[in-house]
């Protein structure tokens, strides 16, 4: 028995070694899309796709939501506050399908928030988080994961397998949505590109990764699918806030604050595209 | 401190098949960092795999395993209720034990 498991054991090494974070994400853009010729899925995408299937039995994912749902349920700020008091929408405490239903409009602060800034927002205002730590690195690397990225794939991973349902009651949700489609399609910068430039026609891609054309309600989902994410490159969790922050540096315009505006209406666009779908949960990326 | 792991341990006809997450740097020492400095080595070396009191697997790795790591195992012989004890152990001396129960 002892060989067999031995055996066993390397072949499990060597999967999870072809992970390896060697790698930093690249800091140069690839280069920009060409109108590219509707893709067949190649082979390679394929191969890919089979690989983070296979993957996605063991996510990673599962540790940084371990680690979040004991911020959430253990720890205590000033005074002894704690997340049981946040509100993400479905009243005090409720992390159950929260997480499907942001952005919407939230009367304490007279703002409309996406999951990633009320999550932020409670954890400054319960646990005595500092606004301006939580700026200074809002992303994980490789030296560090914030704690509230962690918090955030708790939360998410509460709305699994739930349908994505983000209000449009509130005049606000919905000048978000407006104001968020509108940016979508706003072309500027050194190429002229809009998200739309790259997620706006069916079958595009750069390089091995398919581009969802975003405008369509069964694509709009990959907008929400498998975000938070791991990402296997560099091996930490990345959320959809990181996501649109290198969409925007991968169309040449600046990046965005941390927790603006134009990306929480950025996110009441596509999320509500993508309303009806089930979301699975947080995801494992390559 | 090292973080949990995530143990799963589950009977598949008279084989348990046991799967553990670890949360882990799992540095090479071949990267350098922004500043151009070497990120020093910092990898699990060490684990052990107890089912039912008795060790199934002891086993060495190094730094080609990716950073938080995923390791599965099948067990013949195991049953239902079974606690599974894994523990590792990384070349700075620090350390994790977690358990779980085999469940059907
Ligand atoms: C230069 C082309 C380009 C532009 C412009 C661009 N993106 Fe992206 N986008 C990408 C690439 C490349 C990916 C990564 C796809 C992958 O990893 O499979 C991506 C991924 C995404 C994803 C995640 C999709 C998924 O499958 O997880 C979202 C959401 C997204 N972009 C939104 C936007 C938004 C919003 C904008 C405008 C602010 C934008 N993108 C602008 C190229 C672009």
């Amino acid at each position: 028995m002892k060989q067999r498991l031995s055996t066993l054991m390397v072949a499990a090494v060597m999967t999870a070694s072809f992970a390896a974070h060697a790698q930093q994400p690249a800091k140069k853009a690839p280069p920009p899309a060409k109108a590219a010729a509707p893709a067949k899925k190649e082979g390679i995408t394929a191969e890919f796709e089979k690989f983070r299937e296979v993957l996605e039995e063991d996510n990673p994912a599962e540790l940084f939501e371990a680690k979040g749902e004991d911020i959430w349920k253990n720890k205590k700020g000033p005074g002894g506050a704690t997340m049981a008091q946040c509100d993400l929408g479905l009243g005090a405490g409720v992390v159950k399908g929260a997480y499907v239903q942001m952005p919407r409009w939230f009367a304490d602060v007279g703002q409309v928030m996406d999951a990633e800034r009320r999550i932020v927002h409670c954890m400054v205002k319960y646990l005595g988080y500092k606004e301006e730590d939580i700026r200074k690195q809002p992303f994980s690397n490789d030296q560090r994961t914030p704690d509230h990225v962690s918090v955030i794939t708790y939360v998410a991973a509460q709305s699994r397998n739930l349908k994505i349902a983000a209000p449009q009651k509130h005049a606000k949700e919905i000048e978000a949505y407006r104001i968020g489609k509108e940016i979508f399609a706003y072309r500027a910068g050194p190429y002229d590109f809009s998200c739309a430039t790259c997620h706006g026609d069916d079958g595009k891609r750069i390089r091995t990764q398919d581009l969802p054309n975003l405008r369509k309600p069964a694509e709009a989902v990959k907008a929400y699918q498998g975000w938070p994410g791991y990402r296997m490159t560099g091996g930490f969790m990345l959320t959809q806030q990181w996501r649109m922050n290198d969409c925007f540096r991968q169309q040449r315009f600046p990046e965005p604050t941390y927790l603006s505006d134009s990306i929480t209406a950025l996110l009441a666009y596509m999320t509500v595209t993508a309303n009806g779908q089930v979301y699975k949960g947080p995801g494992i990326k390559r | 401190m090292a973080d949990p792991m995530k143990i799963r341990a589950q009977m598949k006809g008279d084989t348990a098949e046991i799967r553990v997450l670890m949360s882990h740097a799992m540095e090479t020492g071949q990267r350098k960092d922004n500043a151009g400095a070497t990120v020093p080595a910092h990898f699990i070396q060490a684990i052990t795999v107890d089912v039912g009191g008795k060790r199934v697997i002891q086993g060495q790795t190094s730094t080609s395993v990716s950073r938080n790591p995923v390791f599965g195992f099948k067990v013949k012989g195991a049953k239902v209720g079974d606690k599974v004890v894994i523990h590792w152990e990384d070349n700075k001396g620090d350390k994790r034990t977690d358990e779980a129960v085999i469940a059907a």
